[in-house]
Formats: structure tokens, sequence, C-alpha cells
């Protein structure tokens, strides 16, 4: 049965080019330029998945983005993607598809016992049942829920498509190539604008790829071709197939997904797979066009059941019949359309038309051929299982409100129109509050937030003259406004005929004793009995009543669903539609993959590296780096197997003992500028700086303007009016835009500049006993004497021809000197001192062992400095200055921060002198106390003191400074551990600074 | 994501700016005596309008000026961008 549903001499399809693919393990054919779903339908295959709740068996419903039910997983390639819909996506040679839905076949499905027992399944089932006991979540129902309610399966391999995004700016996006977005895009290119006309399917046209018009005497699919070729050929338009604008944000920037390589069998290497761009327009033209709603009758999810429009978009575009004894159930004329199109191939179709008999062009021509119209009758259910084989229908009564008979026809498909839904999402996300319309019972927008028109279809203007006059109008109109040109072009002149009134009928009642299910959404499995159901609980707002029953909640975003939804709501709450309102459209409109919405930040891409100018030498060097925000660092350099910890205090050792070499590059570094540099000093730090003379370095603590602690660091005066101040490698970028605010906003008057210069120079700390002598080395003809460069002293060298900038200033608290040199020349200088450190057993170290260094020094940094603590909680006090006010200054009169119970910076030590203690542990006086157990403070920083070897932390402990000498407990509940440990001072080595000074 | 006229480049995505706060907030005066209320009031208390504010913004990934904003914080519309030393009319 290859192919047996498909026609010859229609659609749109290459017939010579055939494809073979995969559908749950069985090998089918279709052509190129078939979807997956035009394929499988082809071969007359409905049967696509099974529905999320009741595992009810579930075919073809749609012939594109309005598609509920056929979502496949796709293998091509070796990549395997969920969720993929089969009446979007084109059939590429080898693809492998399988339902998702179904455990254990599509055939035979465990979950389907679930449509039997669907009385335990209401509305709000998940919510009431999977609750209680607690315990049973992970073990009992989570799994359940999840083998019988799975949405496809996610790949666990790396995805390896290449993904990318675009920026583009234009005056104006027309989205949606139909007869409102082809007329207005035109009009607007000639008129001069920048246009971008975008078409989310393969092919342009929309409506007039299958509707039975002419346009300048042109057929439809005629004329489409025509412009399109015109635009494209235009240097001022972008056209672009393939490419659905899925979100509508603020200041009209719209995003859009291109699927630029998924219809590719063989993709050309550089070719992305799906591109996103993020478009700013000047004017949105919204021709989204409207969407065909089902009628709602009992078991109207059977396989077989379809749109209307969709039945015939089959036959139009794919040369693909749903069936061939179709029955057409329809309120509105666009029934009979799809009636024709079947009679056409020689097909007899049954038309039920709920309204009551009257005449139209359409009826007439139906009529004229013969095709049997049913009046005032509906289906009142499907038949049939897996598919449709036959269908139960009835008359009427006056009302509408029940059946005065009932009989069974036979039919293998059903096509149902129930009227026409403009597609309003992008207006909706673009801020546009809708507004309901009598004439044609949906929602069409309101008032625009942002630059948006909406035309045609999408605003609820059915009929082609209309939209071409609108779409040209409006080309010209927007295209006028932002070009000011003047050339209008008049609007051609179109056949199409004429319909009448449609039916407000959109559901059909359940005859007495029959309890059919009847569906408002199929994706989500949301019945009538499901929203009654919730009404009855209590539920009012379709808020609340889309999240207790699911309605419109899944992928499809309710689009067929919506409206019927809300009908219904309207009927039982005695309510009219816009009075129960609708609920809020939200991007993106289909779902798109993540591959997309990341694009090229990937691995390597996803966020810059910045490395010094030295790293090349710390890789050969076995550095394991660490990374400080987008940096890399070298946290240790391992020799043989040590593991860090014996690294880090093999290389703290050294410093105290011979010289150690660091690289202090990643440091923030800001050049100070300006005649009033030194006030602006005195104004942002705490300390004072007037009397800093020129070559000399001073340590600062800067404060916000809470008083907390913000960054510290030292600046050293180079000149008279200029500065080199340095940040913490964390806080560099917010330290400059704190100095920026000062001095350009709050202090404009001060004559200073300040620019970051942490890229310009490349850093090395030299710090240990016998980092003088080897500076000597370094610069024999510098005197480097205590006396010629003192600490916190400042001098420039040359260091073998090149210009060096040498500070002594220390964070390991032992004898220590930083040499600064243009970034260029970074590698050159940490070499040399390498290699003429040999002889004092130089050894370089990381950020692991400087920690070390400072901690048993009691140097605060970022752990103490936590965005909690004010200078006197820290040690810092002697740095507030009294006699000048400063950022910050007068929060530290506050109360709280006053309190002599304070938290204050303490050490501490194992009372064992061998258990290591956590960082981050609570600090507690007895660790078996009830809970909750006071907590007097927690440990910051740990490390191993080197000095002293032992371990030796940081902590910041409730009135610290009275707690010296006390046994406290660092305790950490969570991983059960405990340590006694002994308050003691926070400088635990060379408490007078001596060697500093030395 | 809003596009945002900075006053020295002109029109630039949001991406390229930081955020800085109400824009007519005026930092007290050095050396001056001022009430805990006072304080309390600049370092803590802001106004969070529904519709116009006068905020700051930051050019950090452009020409770093800092430059107020006048936006309606409901529509996100922004009215005005002007430099620092020129006034919202
Ligand atoms: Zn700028």
């Amino acid at each position: 049965m290859s192919q047996s549903y498909r026609i010859n001499n229609e659609g749109l399809l290459n017939r010579n080019k055939e494809i073979s693919f995969k559908f749950n393990g069985t090998k089918y054919t279709g052509y190129e330029g078939d979807t997956l779903a035009s394929a499988l339908l082809a071969n007359g295959i409905h049967l696509v998945g099974r529905s999320f709740k009741y595992h009810r068996p579930r075919g073809f419903f749609g012939a594109g983005v309005e598609e509920p039910n056929a979502k496949l997983q796709i293998l091509l390639n070796g990549h395997s993607e969920p969720n993929v819909n089969a009446t979007e996506f084109e059939l590429v040679e080898g693809i492998e598809a399988t339902s998702q839905n179904c455990w254990p076949s599509v055939k035979f499905d465990l979950g389907a016992i679930n449509n039997y027992l669907s009385k335990f399944f209401p509305a709000g089932f998940y919510y009431k049942t999977f609750k209680w006991p607690k315990s049973f979540w992970y073990k009992v129902y989570e799994p359940f829920i999840r083998k019988i309610a799975g949405f496809g399966i996610a790949s666990l391999e790396k995805d390896k498509e290449r993904y990318e995004h675009k920026y583009e700016y234009c005056d104006l996006l027309v989205t949606g190539s139909g007869p409102a977005g082809l007329s207005s895009a035109y009009a607007a290119a000639k008129n001069g604008a920048k246009v971008i006309l975008v078409e989310d399917k393969p092919r342009f046209g929309g409506s007039l790829l299958t509707d039975d018009v002419t346009i300048d005497n042109l057929s439809g699919k005629a004329w489409t071709d025509k412009i399109i070729t015109q635009l494209k050929e235009m240097p001022n338009v972008i056209v672009r197939n393939r490419s659905q604008v899925f979100g509508y944000y603020d200041h009209n920037m719209t995003v859009m997904i291109e699927r630029t390589g998924d219809h590719l069998k063989d993709k050309p290497k550089y070719v992305p797979r799906q591109r996103l761009w993020y478009i700013r327009a000047k004017e949105v033209i919204l021709s989204t066009g409207s969407i065909e709603r089902p009628i709602v009758f009992g078991n109207n999810d059977t396989p077989g059941v379809f749109l209307s429009a969709a039945a015939k978009e089959y036959i139009k575009v794919y040369g693909v019949l749903v069936g061939k004894k179709p029955l057409i159930f329809t309120n509105n004329d666009s029934g009979y359309e799809t009636a024709l199109e079947f009679k056409k191939h020689g097909i007899d179709p049954i038309i039920l038309d709920t309204r009551e008999e009257h005449t139209s062009e359409l009826i007439d021509s139906a009529k004229n051929q013969n095709i049997k119209i049913k009046f005032s009758y509906a289906v009142i259910a499907a038949n049939g299982y897996k598919k449709v084989n036959s269908a139960q229908i009835g008359r009427l009564n006056k009302d509408k409100t029940s059946f005065v008979n009932s009989e069974t026809i036979e039919c293998d498909c059903i096509c149902v129109s129930g009227f026409w839904t403009p597609t309003v999402h992008l207006a909706s996300q673009s801020g546009n509050k809708l507004k309901f319309d009598d004439k044609i019972d949906a929602f069409v927008p309101d008032k625009s937030k942002q630059n948006e028109t909406s035309i045609g279809a999408s605003k609820g203007t059915f009929t082609l003259q209309d939209t071409l006059d609108e779409g040209f109008k409006k080309g010209f109109d927007l295209s006028k406004k932002i070009t000011s040109n003047n050339n209008s072009i008049s609007t051609p002149s179109s056949n199409e005929i004429k319909k009448s009134l449609h039916d407000k009928f959109w559901c059909s009642p359940l005859p007495k004793n029959k309890n059919f299910k009847r569906f408002v959404d199929f994706q989500n499995d949301v019945s009538v009995s499901d929203i009654e159901v919730a009404l009855r609980e209590g539920y009012r707002s379709i808020e609340h009543v889309k999240r207790y029953t699911t309605l419109g909640m899944a992928t499809d975003q309710g689009r067929t669903s919506n409206l019927n939804g809300l009908q219904l709501v309207a009927n039982v709450e005695k309510k009219i539609v816009p009075q129960v309102g609708h609920t809020t459209f939200r991007p993106p409109f289909t779902p798109i993959t993540i591959g997309t919405i990341v694009g090229r930040e990937v691995d390597m891409e996803y966020m810059p590296t910045r490395k010094t100018p030295m790293h090349s030498w710390h890789e050969k060097n076995n550095a394991v780096f660490v990374d400080a925000g987008a940096w890399k660092r070298p946290r240790y350099y391992k020799q043989g197997n040590e593991n860090l910890f014996e690294a880090s205090k093999r290389e703290a050792k050294n410093v105290r003992e011979h010289v150690g070499i660091c690289d202090v590059t990643t440091l923030g570094k800001i050049d100070i500028k300006g005649p009033d540099a030194a006030e602006f000093l005195n104004r942002v730090y705490t300390n004072g700086w007037s009397k800093l003379s020129i070559g000399k370095a001073r340590y600062g603590v800067m404060l916000r303007e809470d008083g907390i602690v913000m960054d510290d660091g030292t600046t050293t005066r180079i000149s008279e009016n200029h500065y080199h101040m340095t940040t913490t490698t964390a806080q560099a970028a917010n330290v400059l835009s704190h100095l920026e605010y000062y001095l350009q906003i709050v202090w404009p008057e001060l004559k200073v500049n300040v620019l970051s210069t942490t890229e310009q120079w490349a850093g090395a700390a030299l710090a240990g006993p016998k980092s003088r002598d080897l500076l000597a080395k370094l610069f024999p003809n510098l005197d480097v004497s205590n006396e010629a460069l003192p600490f916190m002293g400042y001098t420039e060298g040359n260091l073998f021809g090149i210009k060096a900038k040498i500070f002594r200033i220390s964070f390991s608290g032992e004898l220590a000197y930083e040499i600064n040199v243009e970034s260029n020349y970074g590698l050159f200088m940490w070499e040399k001192i390498m290699e003429i450190g040999k002889e004092f057993n130089i050894q370089p170290y990381g950020t692991e062992a400087l920690s070390f260094l400072r901690i048993e020094m009691g140097h605060v940094a970022g752990p103490e400095l936590d965005g909690r603590t004010i200078p006197y909680d820290v040690s810092l006090e002697g740095l507030v200055s009294n006699k000048k006010d400063f950022v910050g200054k007068r929060s530290l009169q506050k109360e709280a921060f006053n309190k002599l119970d304070r938290q204050k910076l303490v050490g501490l030590v194992p009372t064992d002198k061998k258990t290591n203690i956590p960082e981050g542990s609570h600090l507690v006086m007895d660790k078996n106390a009830k809970l909750p157990n006071p907590k007097l403070g927690h440990v910051s920083s740990s490390c191993w003191s080197v000095e002293n070897n032992n371990p030796f932390s940081l902590a910041i402990v409730k009135d610290g400074k009275n707690m010296i000498g006390k046994k406290l407990f660092a305790v950490s509940p969570l991983k059960d551990f405990a340590v006694e440990v002994e308050v003691i001072s926070s400088h635990y080595v060379d408490q007078e600074g001596k060697r500093v000074r030395s | 994501m809003l596009y945002i006229k900075c006053p020295f480049c002109g029109y630039r995505s949001q991406k390229e700016f930081a955020y800085g706060g109400d824009g007519t907030i005026k930092r007290p005066e050095l050396n001056q005596e001022i009430s805990d209320e006072k304080w309390n009031e600049f370092v803590y208390l802001r106004k969070s309008p529904n519709g116009k504010h006068i905020e700051l913004w930051h050019h950090v990934a452009g020409c770093r000026q800092w430059f107020k904003v006048q936006r309606d914080t409901v529509t996100h519309e922004i009215f005005q961008t002007t430099k620092m030393n020129e006034e919202i009319k």
C-alpha cells in the first residue's frame, strides 16, 4: 500500500525525488516537499501517538503549527530530538521517527487502561492523588508519572550541531507571507522602506496556496511567486522562509528562529542548524493569519478527525487524501471548500452543516456538484478506536441543545470546521490588550502598546479584497511615516467566492444516557467534563481553571482549544466569553530548541577567558588553574603526585624560607590623574591621603554608603597628580563604576579622571626573605636597600631594557615586592625572574599558597569582606579617619555597628592541632546543645599554618576580642562534623609586622 | 530588551548598560551634620513608582558615562535620556 492516498497532478511537491524514511521501525517513502505528516498520511498512517493522560490513540489533526497530537521523536544523523511537530517537520532522507507517548508500543499501550479508569482521572487528578505520603514521591509516584506521561526523551549526548545568533535592524518587519503580509511588505518596499518579510513555512503564500482565488487574474500561488521574486530582487528587502517570529519584547525587539539546516540532508559545514535573529524594527506588521477551530463532539480525538482546512491543505499542497469517505462537519462555508476539493478528485464527501438550510455561492456550488448536504445536522460521536470507521450523527433540535434523531453513517475521516481564530499571540505579547469580536466569536487586537499593527486574518479580516486593501494601505502608510517617501502603488483586484454567515455552534450536546468523551484540549487531554469539574469545585478565574485542568498549557499553547474552553466556561458560568477573559500569551509561540537559544555560547565560547601574559609559562609548569571571575589563575603548581594541599604547603613554606613568585596580573589597576586626585582619594577611602608623598604607597579601605567594606587595596602616588590604584581581582569592575559614579554624578567639580589599566600591566609578586637579594640582581643599577626603598615605597627601574614599576608592598606578610611591566613583556619578566631567582631557590606559588600566607598573617580578603562587615569587624578600625568625611562614614555611627558584642575577626586553632577546620563551619559553645544551637559566628578562611605547622583559621565571632582564650566548637551539622577550637588572635605569625619592614 | 539612547553614543541595546537606580537622589554634602533619619532616607529609602521614573544608567560596555533616563516602569517606554548636567524636561 505504498502511498495509496496520494493523488496525481496535485500539490507542490517534487515528484521526481522520492525520499525514504522510517516510522516506528517500518520503512516508507514520500516526496521532496512533504512534511513527515503528509508523507505518513500518503501511506495511510493515521495513528501516531497516545494521548498524554488517558493514552487514547491519536492521529494527525492539523497541517501546521496548530497540530496538537503529532509530536514525534526524530533520529537524524545520530542526533535524537523529542517533541518534533510532524506537521511542520520537512521530510529528510533517512530519518527515523518514533511515537513518544506510549509504552511499550503505539498499537499496544499499557497506559490505555487509564482510558477505562478515566473516572479516577478527573481534573486536578495529579494534585489530588500523588500527594501523600511524602516518602512516596521519590520511589513510587514520580517514576510512575514519568514513565506513563513521558513526552519524548531528551538526548543525553552532547548536541554537535551549530547554532548561531544574528542581529538585524529594519524599518518594517512583516511576520507572515499570506495575502496581508505580501501586500504590505510589497507596498512598503516599493516606497523605499527597509523591509524584512518572514514566513514560518517553507513555502510563501499562506492561504493563497490553498484558497480558490485570483489576484490580478493570477492564481494565488502565481501571484505569490511574482511578488516574492520581485521582493527578493530589491536591495532594501530581506525575505526569509522557514523563519518564525516567536517572541515580541520591549521596544519593538522581536526574536525569530530561522530553520536553516533542518531540511537539508547534507548540510554544508558552516551552515548552522538553526539561527536566532534579534530584530529591532521601527514598525512591525503582524500578518500571522488565523487558525481554524474545531467543533467539539463525542470521541472527537479519534484518529481520522481533522480540521477541514488541514484536509484541504493536504490535498492542495501535498496531493494527499486524508480519507476516501470524508464526512465534513461545519458551522460555516469553509467546510464546503474542503468538500469541493475532495470532489475534484473523484471523492464523494457528505457535508453536515449545523446551520439551517440557506444558500450561498459556495453552498450552491456544492449542490451543483451533487455533494450531499445535511443542514441542521451535527456529529454526535466518532466511532472507531484506532481510526474513524463511522460516525453517529443527528439532526439538531431548534435551539441546538439536543438531537431529534440519530443515525450511523460510514466514513473514514471527519473534517471539522468551527470557524476561524485570529492568531493574536504576538500582538498580545507586545502588550496589546485584546478585545472580543462578536462577529467572529474570537479575540482580536485592540490598541497597540508598541509599534505593531495587525492586518488581515490576524485581526479578523477574512475576505481577500479587504485584506489586500489593508495590506497595501498599511504597508504604504507605515513606510511613509518612516521614510517620508510618497510612492504608493494601487491595490490589485481579486476574485473569491463570497461566504455566508457562520453559526455560533461549537459543541455537540450529549444524547441522553451517553457519556462520550468530548475533548477541548487534545494535547493535554482536557475534556468538557474536566472543565465542568473544575468549575464545580469552585475555580472561577480562567487562569486558575487553566492551571487546575492544564487546559491550553501544552506546547501547542491551546491554539485549537482556547476559545472552545472559554466558550464552555462562559456557558457554565452563564457569562459571555469577554467576561471570562483569556489567559496570557507568552513567548515562545512554538517550542524552540535550547541549542538555538544558547547559540555559539558553548564550550570555550561560553564566556570570555582572561589569561595573563604568563599563562603559557604556568601551563608548561603544571599549573592547576582556578577561575577568578573570567580570569584563569594558577591555584598551585603540581610536582609529581602532589595534591592541592601538599603543593600549597610546599609553595608557602618556600616563600617563608626563601623566595616565591606569584602572578598578580589579575589585580584590578586604575590610573587616577588630575589636580584633585588626592582629595578624591580622601573622599572614597576611609583613611587619609593628603600627606602621601610621591613615590609612596598606602593601603586603603573603601566603603559603600551603608558602611559595609566594599574593597581594599594599595594606591601609590606616582607623581604630583598621578596615582596608581589596585583593587581586588573580584571587585575591579565594581570599583571602577563606583569611582565613575562619584566623579560624574556626585562631585563633577573635581578635576580627576580614572581609567582602567588592568590589561595594560603584567604583575609579579616576589615574596620571601630572599626577595631583596633577588631584586638587587634584577636591577643591578638600582639601590634597593631598606633605606632607599622602604616598606610601602615605590620606584621605577630598568629590567634588562624594559621599564618596570617596583612597589614594595606585601600581602604575604613577608619582605615582598611587586613588579609591573607592560603586558607584552610579562612573560619576559617572569622568565628572567625565574632564571635569576634560581640561586635563591625561587618557586612559583599559586592562589592557594597565597591564601595560606595571608590567613596566618591575619590579613583579610574576600571571605572576610563578604558584604556584611564594617571596618571595626575585621580589625581595620585603625584605617578609619576621624579627621575627614568619606563615603559611608556617616553609616558607621549606626547603633548596630557600635554594639560591643558585634562579630569580630579572630583566629582559631584546633585544640588537637591536627584537624582541619572546614571553611563555613558554624561556631557554637556546645556541640551537643539542643537545636537550634545558638550560633556565635562562622569560620571564614582556613589554612595550614606553615609557620606553626598546624591548621589555622580566621573566623568572625560575636564579641570576638573577649572570646580570645576560650574554647568553642566548629560544627557542620549537615556533615555531622565537629572539632574543638581555641580562639586566639587573628595575627598568628609575626604580630609586630617586622618582616615586611626588614 | 530595552533600546536606550546614550546621550554620547546614540541608541544601543540594553546589554551594554548597567542600571543605577533612582536618578533624583542627591548625596548629602560631605562634612555636614545630618540626622539619622535623613541619612537612612538617603541610603535605604527609594520610591517604587508605578509610571514615570527618572533613573541612572551607566554605559559600561561603551563610553562609561553615567546618564539620566526617564522611563515608564510599567510599559518601559523611555521618554528622554540626558547627560548628568542636563535636566529632564
Ligand atoms: Zn555611551
